[in-house]
């Protein structure tokens, strides 16, 4: 499209966002610097977008900012030692010989060591969710503070002092720069697949006045999925992960109404769900079962793609997704995945078999708003009225958008209003993930 | 004469298009098929999902060796492509098998479609074998 000179603006920003990662991860083991590798790349960008309308896009994009990068921080260097600066890329008639060489030890096995270890410096453990997704966004993808900020919904003066804070905290603890083993490697894929996780789940608005700001979030997240994919071909839980995240943000065209409403999984208009995201995420699955070593992100992944798959809500194969969830807890036990399982069997055996199988979680999520919004859907089926409001007002006290409160308190006045009449409300929470 | 056009480009590149850029690719590429279409020139068009989603059949050892990924060599050449309805990658796969006994050496990348388009020249409709 672009071969020539003329290249335009957005085929300049594609190239330099895809290789960012790659220049970062290398320009990292180099100067073993965040803070140095980071300005170098982001110097470096700058001469590409002066440099590449003029001579032609270079062959490799990540090598260029590799090798221009380096002269920026080197040159750098020097001029505050005062010593003789290096000539500047204008001046070097052909950067060609300069790039090849630069790539070919930009070779596979170091890349994947690169990526993997810049990703793993940002989930560092001393560091809080919130601060890891920032970093990886910030230093990683190369969204600037103020996406950042209009993202995670706060000024980016604060976002600007979250980043700076988490890098110098890294740049205190120890990065580890040599070459992983075997068993190193296996843990900081899923302490990196984790994080990426996180970023998409941070992507996950629960409010249409800010999803189109968090969707860019989302988007990152499954692109860094696919980068770890294209490192470790042959991970199924990386291939279950990125499904999962292909799976859910297909449906985010559904998730509210004109008005901003939430609407459940089981009232998305599935023609708005987004086709291509789907037949990939369903591909990804059925790669990752072929390896036969399930895991926490294959299995959600694989109950997404139930939903995924039943082109009407009365298609959803709910006894499949209950065994899938049953996995699910024994793979990863926690009060929520009972929580979610107990929706299937609400829809397979009924809302008394759904309530007496959520009454047991009471104490460990009393403060978690999807709880007591399912339990308060199951009440008023089961005709318990009263204390179906109850559980509802309790919902919305725990509400953590005013999407999520109007949405119960919609329930809750379907349920004044059907008090009169006979016939309460139907199942108020569909699969809780919608 | 049918020619087969192959697109080549960067994924990661192409995976960072902005929607707006996306949708204006598509749109100006609509205009070439349907002009294409309209003079009756135009065969099945289809646009791969990424590599990320590709398994390889390596039919040069036997029995051949199934590997997630696509293909990565550069000795062997693109000499042409199947498309096959499949239940799934395990059909895919199964199909690719049977090709390879068939015709051994070298290797079947298995991609799903991501979006296809069917034959628009005057005679080729479904089930007819194209001139």
């Amino acid at each position: 499209m672009s071969e020539a000179a003329g290249l335009d603006a957005a085929w300049i920003d594609a190239a330099l966002a895809a290789a960012r990662p790659r220049a970062v991860a290398a320009l990292l083991r180099h100067f073993r610097n965040l803070d140095i590798a980071e300005e170098a790349v982001q110097e470096a960008c700058l001469r590409a977008l002066a440099n590449w309308p003029k001579n032609g896009p270079p062959r490799d994009p990540a090598a260029w900012l590799v090798f221009v990068g380096r002269n920026v921080a080197i040159d750098h260097t020097r001029r505050q030692k005062r010593l003789a600066p290096l000539p500047p890329e204008e001046v070097l008639s052909d950067l060609d010989d300069a790039e090849t060489d630069i790539a070919g030890k930009l070779d596979d096995a170091d890349y994947r060591d690169d990526i993997l270890r810049l990703l793993f410096v940002c989930c560092h453990p001393e560091l809080p969710a919130t601060q890891q997704i920032a970093l990886a966004l910030r230093i990683v993808s190369g969204l600037s503070v103020q996406q950042i900020a209009r993202a995670f919904l706060v000024g980016e003066a604060a976002m600007e002092q979250r980043i700076t804070r988490a890098k110098a905290r890294i740049a205190r603890a120890d990065v580890p720069f040599e070459a992983p083993g075997p068993v190193e490697r296996a843990e900081r894929l899923a302490a990196v697949a984790a994080m990426v996780y996180l970023v998409f789940n941070e992507g996950y608005s629960v409010n249409r006045d800010t999803a189109d700001a968090r969707s860019r979030l989302a988007d990152e997240a499954i692109r860094l999925g696919r980068l770890l994919l294209r490192l470790y071909p042959a991970e199924p839980e990386i291939m279950g992960l990125l499904a999962l995240m292909l799976l859910g943000h297909a449906r985010s065209p559904a998730r509210f109404d004109g008005d901003g409403a939430i609407v459940l999984l089981e009232a998305q208009d599935r023609r708005l769900w987004n086709g291509a995201m789907i037949a990939e995420g369903l591909a990804l699955i059925d790669k990752a079962m072929r390896h036969r070593r399930p895991g926490p992100y294959q299995v959600q992944a694989a109950i997404s793609a139930l939903h995924a798959r039943a082109t009407r809500p009365e298609d959803t194969d709910w006894a499949e997704i209950d065994l899938l969830y049953t996995a699910l807890e024994r793979m990863a036990p926690s009060p929520v995945v009972t929580l979610n399982r107990a929706v299937a069997v609400a829809r397979l055996r009924g809302a008394a078999a759904a309530l007496a199988m959520i009454e047991p979680l009471a104490d460990r999520l009393d403060r978690y708003f999807h709880f007591h919004g399912l339990r308060g859907a199951l009440l008023s089926e089961l005709g318990r009225p009263a204390e179906a409001a109850e559980a509802f007002c309790r919902a919305i006290a725990l509400a953590n958008t005013p999407a999520e409160a109007q949405h119960i308190r919609a329930h809750l006045d379907r349920l004044q209003a059907a008090a009169g009449t006979d016939g309460g409300p139907g199942l108020a929470a569909g699969d809780l993930s919608d | 004469m049918l020619y087969a056009l192959l697109c080549y480009h960067r994924e990661d590149v192409v995976g960072c298009w902005s929607k707006a850029e996306e949708d204006a690719v598509m749109a100006r590429l609509a205009v070439v098929h349907e002009t294409l279409a309209r003079q009756g020139r135009l065969g099945p068009v289809a646009r791969l999902l990424p590599t990320t989603a590709a398994t390889t059949l390596r039919k040069d050892s036997d029995p051949p060796m199934v590997l997630d990924g696509p293909f990565a060599e550069t000795k062997e050449q693109l000499l042409g492509f199947y498309l096959v309805e499949c239940a799934s990658l395990d059909e895919a796969i199964e199909a690719a098998r049977d090709l390879a006994r068939a015709n051994p050496g070298g290797a079947y990348e298995i991609r799903p479609v991501e979006r296809f388009r069917p034959d628009s020249r005057p005679g080729a409709a479904a089930g007819e074998e194209p001139a």
